[in-house]
């Protein structure tokens, strides 16, 4: 028996709406994409579905008390809270450059986390 | 040079733009590669980067960088692009007015009040957004209430959460990625809600920020009462008629500490009244030529003072044509003068800019007033472009080739969108 599963592309802004068909859980037809990365995301969603987290830090010494981080790569979409949870766990102190690593194999995805903005160290007065 | 003292500013630039996020720094690139020797880029905020700094989800920066990008990564690649040799970037700095002889009275918290005279001004302030009095919600005026961007901030930035049990009302990018944010922060999100019977944020937002989280969204349902005195304790939701009218005997009260606004942007333009600039209703914004100078010789305007954009990547673009046209004036070169007027006609909600020029190649932005999964776009008798996809959300930009308009008269072209049958390819 084939079963059509649809899904919405969130590769770019476009929004393809994406159909899968699948016969015993092997992919016979993607269809409904425009581009290469449409057709892969769609074959990736269905069997599994990833995602990259971008959230925030701890971080002192800074001009803001939070630093923006992401995952270097996707991760698998039901590690996404976790990976969150672990990353309230670390504090940071500035200075922290643009791409530093702030946890590195995060929960053993195999996928770093570094910072996506530089963070000078502000000179306060005591 | 960067500083965040106005007393070390020269008396004098060539360009002076207003407005450091990704239009400002764009117009200061462009006016500075057009070679420009001295420009003044300033911003309020205790550094450059606008509303970005704020944005750190990805999905900027396709088309300029060519990579997808977090906002804060957007905004250092625009940064890196900035010779400080020529362009001074002043923040921590409030521009309180524009003379119309282009002397800005700047505000430093540091050093005080400053007034410095430029040869062109670029306007590029950003956007504003919309409050809770735009849409006049009953109820007592407890803490809680807020924009969704202000919780942006909040979260984003200085660490601080807007409360423990959340709803929030529009269906905006900013509220899905707010609604997406404030769960990996251990916050409740109960819900959002949304007055029309369709979503006003992209769908990969609804994919990845709600579905993905299993938060629920209510179409057709809105936020009639707030609730609580000091804080918030509750709203009362209630789904609405086709006429958008509260159908009051299926409302039901939801208890939450704090209510975040996801409707909608407004341009920020109080400098642009004080100047006493033609406004376009349909925009918010001044009215621009295509060189995006608006109705004041010498005072251009870009990015989301002059329409609401929803791609960072085409306020960049616009931007930097605004700061090259505004350094090709100070150097005395101007384009032909525009003979088209480009009039919104059916189902077009705006667009942007509101004249064009035969002989040059033009982009132009339109908004959609209704959604159509197959449609085509008529720009009078001389050009119709097939466009899969519209929605209200969305900026449409359209290339006009010289081609074309070549073959118009001038005077008024009007521009229609209309649904095309047929089946998606
Ligand atoms: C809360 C929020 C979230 C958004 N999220 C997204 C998103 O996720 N993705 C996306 O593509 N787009 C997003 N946008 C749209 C975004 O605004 C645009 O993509 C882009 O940032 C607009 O650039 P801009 O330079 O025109 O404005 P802004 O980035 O708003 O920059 C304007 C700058 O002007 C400064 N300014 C204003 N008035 C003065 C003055 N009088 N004196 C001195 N400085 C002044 C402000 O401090 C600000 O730094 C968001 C917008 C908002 C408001």
């Amino acid at each position: 028996m084939t079963t059509v599963t649809h899904y919405l592309c969130i590769g770019c802004p476009l929004g393809c709406r994406l159909e899968v068909e699948s016969e015993q859980e092997q992919i016979v037809a993607i269809r409904g994409f425009s581009c290469k990365l449409g057709k892969e995301y769609a074959a990736r969603e269905h069997t599994d579905p990833r995602r990259m987290v971008a959230t925030t830090v701890a971080i002192e010494g800074g001009l803001w008390a939070r630093l923006p981080v992401k995952t270097a790569g996707t991760v698998p979409k039901d590690r996404v809270r976790a990976v969150c949870d672990a990353l309230h766990r670390i504090h940071l102190n500035a200075p922290v450059a643009m791409g530093d690593v702030v946890a590195r194999d995060i929960l053993g995805t195999g996928v770093d986390v570094v910072a996506t903005r530089t963070m000078p160290l502000i000179e306060r007065p005591p | 040079m960067i500083t965040a003292k106005t007393a070390q500013l020269a008396g004098r630039y060539d360009v002076a733009v207003i407005g450091a996020g990704p239009a400002g720094i764009a117009a200061a690139v462009a006016a500075q590669a057009a070679g420009c020797g001295r420009i003044l880029l300033v911003d309020r905020e205790p550094e450059a980067g606008g509303i970005l700094n704020q944005c750190i989800h990805s999905g900027f920066g396709l088309h300029q960088f060519g990579e997808e990008l977090t906002g804060p990564e957007y905004v250092s690649h625009s940064l890196a692009q900035v010779d400080t040799r020529c362009v001074d970037v002043v923040t921590g700095t409030f521009v309180a007015d524009i003379a119309p002889d282009r002397a800005l009275t700047l505000m430093g918290g540091e050093t005080g009040v400053r007034q410095v005279q430029s040869g062109v001004v670029v306007l590029a302030m950003g956007a504003r957004e919309r409050t809770r009095g735009a849409i006049q919600i009953p109820g007592g005026r407890p803490a809680g209430v807020m924009t969704a961007g202000l919780a942006q901030r909040f979260v984003n930035m200085l660490g601080v959460l807007p409360g423990r049990r959340v709803v929030i009302l529009g269906s905006g990018d900013i509220g899905l990625i707010m609604a997406r944010r404030l769960t990996l922060e251990g916050v409740e999100v109960v819900g959002v809600f949304e007055i029309m019977p369709y979503a006003n944020g992209l769908g990969r937002n609804i994919v990845q920020c709600l579905h993905d989280f299993d938060i629920p969204l209510h179409l057709s349902t809105t936020v009639v009462e707030i609730h609580g005195n000091d804080r918030v304790e509750a709203v009362t939701v209630a789904p609405v008629d086709e006429a958008l009218r509260p159908i009051l005997s299926h409302a039901r009260r939801i208890p939450c500490d704090a209510l975040l606004l996801s409707i909608g942007l407004v341009p920020e333009n109080e400098l642009s009244h004080q100047l006493r600039l033609r406004m376009d209703p349909l925009t918010g914004g001044p009215v621009v030529s295509s060189t995006l100078e608006t109705s004041m010789n010498g005072v251009y305007a870009a990015g989301n003072v002059l329409h609401i954009n929803d791609l960072v990547d085409w306020v960049s673009e616009e931007a930097a044509r605004a700061g090259r046209y505004a350094a090709d004036a100070l150097q005395g070169r101007h384009p032909p003068a525009d003979n088209v007027r480009l009039v919104p006609g059916d189902n077009v909600a705006s667009v942007v800019p509101q004249s064009v020029a035969a002989g040059r190649e033009h982009t132009v932005f339109l908004r959609a007033r209704h959604t159509f999964e197959q449609s085509a776009i008529r720009f009078g008798e001389i050009y119709t472009k097939k466009v899969r996809y519209v929605c209200p959300a969305e900026t449409i930009a359209i290339t006009l080739k010289p081609a074309f308009l070549d073959r118009f008269p001038g005077g008024a072209l009007r521009i229609d969108i209309y649904p095309r049958a047929g089946e998606a390819e």
